[in-house]
C-alpha cells in the first residue's frame, strides 16, 4: 500500500498499541496530531487513558515516561521537535540511558522516543537541529533514522519492542514523503542496513533525508557514467557494520552523507567505522557531506545554504572518483 | 490510619539504629580507604528514612537521593547487597558499577538513589501512572532535599503528578544545606511544604527528627495516594551531623548545630519515648544494638571478602541484547 511517512508511523503505533496494552502515547498536542500528524486519530481508537497530551513539560514528559518503563509500562513519547530535548537532557542521558547498566541489568527499560527534527522550511535555530549525534555519543541508548515509510513504520515497531530506549529519528522533511508499505505486519530489525540503490563506482551512506538527496545523486551522476550505490545504515546504534565494508568492497570508494553538522558528527564516526574496517579496500579518501558549522538560520537563502543537498552529494562524489 | 503498635515501633527503633551503624561503620571504612568514590551518609537523618518506608507496603516504590542508604536499608535491602556494592564489588546489588550514589534495589522497590538533584522527582509521575494503569495500588516516594526543591524538575513532577491525581509522595529531606549553601541562601519564600498550595495538593511541615511524626504525617498521605486522592508535598526538617560528602571540612556552619543535631538525635529520643512507655529497657536496646552490629559486621565480612569484577564486566548490562560490534 502507498502511505506517506507520517501515516506509516500512525499505522506502526496503532498496530502495537493494539498488540501491547502497555503501550502508551505521551507528548504535547498528541491529541490532535500536532505538530506532524504521526499521533492523529489515536485518541479515538485508544482513549485518553493510552494518548496523553503532557503538559509542555519535558522533564516530566521525558522523566515519568523512564519511571513508567521501568515498572511495567511501555511509553512512546513524541518529543514534539527534537531540539527540545534539551529540556529534558538530564532524564535522557542520565537516567533513561544509564539506568540497565548502573542497576546492573535490574530494570528493563522499554522506552522509545520519537524525535521530529531536521533542518527545513525556516524553522530556524530551536526547531530544525540534526541532534542525533548526541546520542550516538550516549552509551545506553539505540538509535534508529529512517528513510522511508516502510522502514519507519518497521523501525518503530521494532524500537517499541525492544527492552531498552530507543530513540527514533523522524525527518520532519519526510514526512509527507509517500512510499510502498507491505499491507502485511513488517518489522525492520534495528542493526540492519539497507542498499537503496546498486552501483559499482562509489558508496554513499546516508542517512534520512540525505538518502534521497543521494538517491537524487546518483540519478544526475548515472547520466555521467558514474554508477553510485547508496547504502542506508537505518540505525546508528547498533550499527551494521559488515553491510557497510561489504559495499566497500564493492566500490572502494566513499562519501559519507549526513545532514547534521560536521564537526563531531555521526557520519564523521561513520567515516572511522569504514576506515578501521575496509582501509586496504579504499582507493580514495573517504569523502563527507554534512552542514557548516552553525546554527540553523531562519532565512530561505541562509538556511539553504547550509541545509545540505543533492548537489553536494555529486560534488563529493565527483572528489573520490577524481 | 492507625497509630503504630509496640511492634512497629521496636521495628522502627531497629531500623533507625540498622541506618545508623552502617552509615558510621562506612565512614569509617571509608577513611580507611576500603571504600573507593565520594561518600554522603544520613547520620542524623535517619527518622525520615525509617518513618517513611514504616508508612509503606513491601510493593511500594522508592525513589532516593545521592544520600540514600537509609532509603534503602529502611526500605529492607540487603546489607550484604549494598556493603559489597559501596566496595565496588562484582556481587554488589549493582554489580560494581553504580556505586554510593547510583544504587538500585529492585528486589525491594527501590528504583535508584541519583547522582542528580530532583531527579527523581519526574520519574516518579511516571511511576505512578504505571501504578494508576496497572490498578495494583501501589504508591510511589521519591525523596529530594532542600536543594534540589529549586531544581525544575521538582516543579514539573509536582505538577504534573497533581494534574492527573498521581500516587505520588514527594518527600523533602530538609537538612538546611544545599551541599555548603544555607537554605536561607537558596530558596525563597523559605517554606517548601508551602509551596504545594501552588499546586493544590496538600503540604506538610514535620520534625524530622521525630520518627512517629514523620511516619504518621507520611502515612496520611500514603493513605490518601493510595486511595486515589493524589500527590501530597512532605518537608521533613532534620540535621545532619556530618559533611556534606565525607571529609568535608564544614567551614560553611559552627559546631553548635552539630551539638543541636546530637541533642535531637531522633534515636535517643525513640529511645527515651520507649522506654517511659515501658516498651523497651536498657538490657533490649543493647540486644538490638549488639545484633544489628552483627548484621553489619556480616556486611562488611561479606564485602571484604568477595571479588572484585574484572576489567572487561565494564562492557556488559548495557544492554539487555547487544550482539554488535561498534
Amino acid at each position: 500500500m502507498k502511505l506517506d511517512f507520517g501515516e506509516a508511523l500512525n499505522l506502526a503505533l496503532r498496530e502495537e498499541m493494539r498488540r501491547d496494552p502497555r503501550v502508551y502515547c505521551i507528548g504535547e498536542d498528541i491529541v490532535l496530531g500536532l505538530p506532524f500528524g504521526v499521533t492523529k486519530g489515536l485518541i479515538d481508537e485508544f482513549g485518553s487513558e493510552r494518548v496523553l497530551n503532557a503538559p509542555i513539560s519535558e522533564a516530566a514528559i521525558v522523566g515519568s515516561a523512564f519511571g513508567a518503563a521501568v515498572t511495567g509500562l511501555v511509553p512512546v513519547v513524541d518529543m514534539h521537535f527534537a531540539d527540545f530535548v534539551t529540556c529534558a537532557m538530564d532524564e535522557v542521558a542520565n537516567q533513561i540511558a544509564k539506568s540497565r547498566y548502573m542497576f546492573g541489568g535490574q530494570l528493563d527499560c522499554p522506552l522509545t522516543l520519537r524525535m521530529p527534527y531536521g533542518i527545513g522550511k525556516s524553522g530556524g535555530g530551536h526547531h530544525s537541529n540534526s541532534v542525533e549525534a548526541w546520542f550516538v555519543n550516549l552509551p545506553g541508548l539505540k538509535v534508529a533514522i529512517p528513510s522511508t515509510p516502510a522502514d519507519a513504520r518497521g523501525l518503530l515497531k521494532t524500537a517499541i519492542r525492544d527492552p531498552d530506549p530507543v530513540l527514533v529519528f523522524e525527518h520532519r522533511g519526510l514526512y509527507r514523503m509517500v512510499g510502498d508499505v507491505p499491507e502485511a505486519e513488517t518489522l525492520v530489525p534495528l542493526g540492519v542496513a539497507d542498499v537503496k540503490r546498486r552501483g559499482r563506482d562509489v558508496t554513499v551512506i546516508a542517512t534520512a533525508r540525505m538518502v534521497h538527496e543521494s538517491l537524487e545523486a546518483a540519478r544526475r551522476l548515472a547520466e555521467e557514467g558514474i554508477e553510485v550505490e547508496v547504502i542506508d545504515p537505518r540505525t546508528l546504534v547498533p550499527l551494521d557494520r559488515e553491510a557497510l565494508a561489504a559495499s566497500v568492497r564493492r566500490t572502494h570508494r566513499v562519501v559519507v552523507a549526513e545532514e547534521g553538522p560536521m564537526r563531531g558528527s555521526a557520519g564523521a564516526w561513520l567515516a572511522w567505522v569504514v576506515m578501521e574496517d575496509a582501509f586496504d579496500e579504499l582507493d580514495a579518501p573517504i569523502a563527507r557531506v554534512a552542514a557548516p558549522n552553525v546554527p540553523i538560520p531562519f532565512s530561505p537563502p541562509l538556511e539553504s545554504f547550509v541545509m545540505p543537498a543533492a548537489d553536494e552529494v555529486v560534488a563529493a562524489v565527483r572528489q573520490v572518483v577524481k | 490510619m492507625s497509630a503504630p503498635g509496640p511492634d512497629a515501633l521496636l521495628t522502627m527503633y531497629a531500623s533507625m539504629v540498622r541506618v545508623r551503624l552502617f552509615e558510621e561503620r562506612v565512614r569509617e571504612l571509608f577513611q580507611h580507604g576500603r571504600i573507593p568514590g565520594f561518600l554522603h551518609t544520613s547520620v542524623g537523618q535517619e527518622a525520615v528514612a525509617v518513618g517513611v518506608a514504616a508508612a509503606l507496603r513491601p510493593d511500594d516504590y522508592v525513589l532516593s537521593t545521592h544520600r540514600g542508604h537509609g532509603h534503602l536499608i529502611a526500605k529492607g535491602g540487603s546489607l550484604r547487597g549494598l556493603m559489597a556494592e559501596l566496595y565496588g564489588k562484582a556481587n554488589g546489588v549493582c554489580h560494581g558499577k553504580g556505586g554510593t550514589m547510583h544504587i538500585a534495589d529492585a528486589s525491594v522497590g527501590y528504583l535508584g538513589a541519583n547522582g542528580v538533584l530532583a531527579s527523581g522527582c519526574v520519574v516518579a509521575p511516571g511511576v505512578g501512572l504505571s501504578i494508576k494503569r496497572r490498578g495494583s495500588g501501589q504508591v510511589v516516594v521519591t525523596f529530594f532535599g532542600d536543594g534540589a526543591a529549586n531544581r525544575g524538575p521538582f516543579h514539573e513532577g509536582i505538577n504534573l503528578s497533581a494534574l492527573w491525581t498521581l500516587p505520588v509522595v514527594f518527600v523533602c529531606e530538609n537538612n538546611r544545606w544545599a551541599s555548603s549553601t544555607a537554605h536561607a541562601l537558596s530558596t525563597a519564600g523559605g517554606s517548601i511544604a508551602a509551596r504545594a498550595v501552588g499546586y493544590g495538593i496538600p503540604g506538610e511541615s514535620v520534625d524530622g527528627n521525630d520518627v512517629m511524626a514523620v511516619y504518621e504525617t507520611v502515612a496520611r498521605a500514603v493513605e490518601r495516594a493510595r486511595s486515589g486522592k493524589g500527590p501530597s508535598l512532605i518537608e521533613a526538617h532534620t540535621i545532619r551531623w556530618v559533611g556534606h560528602f565525607e571529609g568535608d571540612p564544614q567551614a560553611y556552619r559552627g559546631k553548635e548545630e552539630v551539638a543541636e543535631g546530637r541533642q535531637r538525635d531522633p534515636i535517643a529520643r525513640l529511645e527515651r519515648w520507649l522506654t517511659e512507655q515501658r516498651l523497651l529497657d536498657a538490657a533490649q536496646a543493647q540486644r538490638v544494638r549488639a545484633s544489628v552490629a552483627a548484621e553489619v559486621e556480616d556486611a562488611v565480612a561479606h564485602a571484604e571478602t568477595s571479588s572484585l569484577p574484572r576489567g572487561e564486566d565494564a562492557l556488559s548490562d548495557l544492554f539487555a541484547y547487544y550482539p554488535w560490534r561498534d
